[in-house]
């Protein structure tokens, strides 16, 4: 779950451009100021790093929700 | 298969984004940041066949021969100024030919659709010079309320004339049928005996996303796919040209690959997605400005409504024309690059 979580955090803030430390599992996807296609690019990242599907609006909520999202896919 | 000539043509008039702030709930920094795109050419009337005339005749002149010269007429088109008779026709009219001539539709993808089908007739023997055109005056399709589309659209026509060679490398047309990611439906019509459908029509609608993803990703494959079937690799080309449609997608794709910026020309910023003319488009416009060489390797890539995609390899063949045409700004920043 950290390993996922710390790789989400990486992939956010090269998307982002920012800090990885600033990304924690409470951080809401609302507050990132991310427009639809760093989603789309971000799923596309995150696909790729853990070999899963991820559908697209389940990027919601918090980072959180979906490290969980990736883990349950993942296994 | 090796390109002979080639000519594109625009319509003159050019909108900006911000004479699209008077009319839509947008700005330049939205549009700009989420295409890359600042202008793009909106026909005046009903002008595309004379737009594909112009890139034809363009094309012709630069091969060195006449419209009786042609053995066939093939436009990658997804509606022209007529339901019939076809674009290809209409130009049949105006370049005197007296060949075979038809429509293609495979939407943005249409033109390396087109190209390998003119391979396909040359390599049978059947035909000696193909005119082949890509020309779209997408933004009368376009629905003008809905700014998360209208903004992306331009329109022009782009044409080459092809004749027998092996500049053609390698090809890869593909369909992955999803109907939902992007299509327009038809009208229709006002036949008593038919009921009307449920939805009705509403120009182009495209779930942005699932675009996005299926452009990046079979764009990379494709690519990918390409080269390899011509004994290289996408970075050992000399350029690579992808469909023009949105600056996000072609930045994407060349950070995946890790391609040099200066191998990736663009010209969106000022065209917008023409659709099926934004390859032959870019491809007449770094040939004017003398960036083609003989023996170059150009990949091109190109991905739109279906899904389908298609890509090829060629070696191009054609010396610079004698006078050249300065290109404005064909290697502009990224549009993703954030303050």
């Amino acid at each position: 779950m950290e390993n996922i979580m710390s790789k989400v955090a990486e992939a956010l803030a090269e998307r982002r451009g920012s800090d990885p430390q600033e990304i924690t599992a409470e951080t809401r996807f609302n507050d990132l100021a991310l427009d639809s296609l760093d989603v789309a690019e971000l799923v596309m990242d995150l696909e790729d790093a853990f070999n899963v599907t991820i559908d697209i609006t389940q990027v919601d909520g918090t980072v959180g929700d979906l490290v969980r999202v990736i883990q349950e896919a993942a296994q | 298969m090796n390109i002979l000539g080639i000519g594109s043509a625009l319509p003159e008039q050019v909108v900006s984004n911000q004479q699209l702030e008077e009319f839509l709930d947008t700005s330049d920094e939205w549009i700009t940041s989420r295409t890359g795109i600042t202008r793009r050419r909106v026909m005046k009337e009903s002008e595309l066949t004379r737009l594909a005339l112009a890139a034809s005749q363009r094309a012709l002149l630069d091969a060195g021969i006449s419209g009786q010269d042609l053995d066939m007429i093939l436009v990658a088109t997804t509606m022209g100024d007529y339901v019939f008779p076809s674009t290809a026709c209409l130009i049949q009219e105006g370049l005197h030919a007296a060949c075979p001539a038809m429509d293609l539709h495979a939407a943005c993808a249409g033109f390396i659709y087109a190209l390998d089908t003119a391979d396909s007739f040359i390599k049978a023997g059947k035909a000696q010079h193909i005119l082949v055109v890509g020309a779209e005056a997408i933004t009368r399709l376009a629905n003008w309320e809905d700014r998360a589309t209208c903004v992306l659209f331009g329109d022009g026509a782009g044409a080459v004339v092809v004749g027998p060679g092996e500049g053609l490398l390698s090809v890869r047309l593909t369909a992955r049928t999803d109907r939902d990611a992007l299509y327009m439906l038809a009208e229709p019509g006002n036949n008593p005996f038919t009921r009307k459908p449920d939805e009705a029509p509403g120009g182009v609608r495209m779930q942005g996303q699932d675009v996005f993803r299926f452009a990046v990703s079979q764009s990379i494959e494709d690519l990918n796919q390409v080269a390899a079937q011509a004994g290289r690799t996408v970075q050992e080309m000399d350029w690579v040209l992808l469909h023009q449609a949105n600056r996000r997608i072609i930045d994407a794709v060349r950070q995946r690959l890790k391609l040099d910026p200066a191998r990736m020309p663009g010209n969106i910023h000022r065209t917008g997605n023409t659709s099926a003319a934004s390859i032959p488009l870019l491809l007449d416009e770094m040939y004017r400005a003398g960036l083609l060489m003989p023996g170059q390797l150009i990949a091109m890539s190109a991905f739109g409504a279906g899904l389908v995609s298609g890509a090829c390899v060629l070696r191009w063949g054609k010396e610079p024309p004698k006078t050249l045409t300065p290109a404005e700004d064909l290697f502009s920043p990224p549009a993703n690059i954030k303050p």
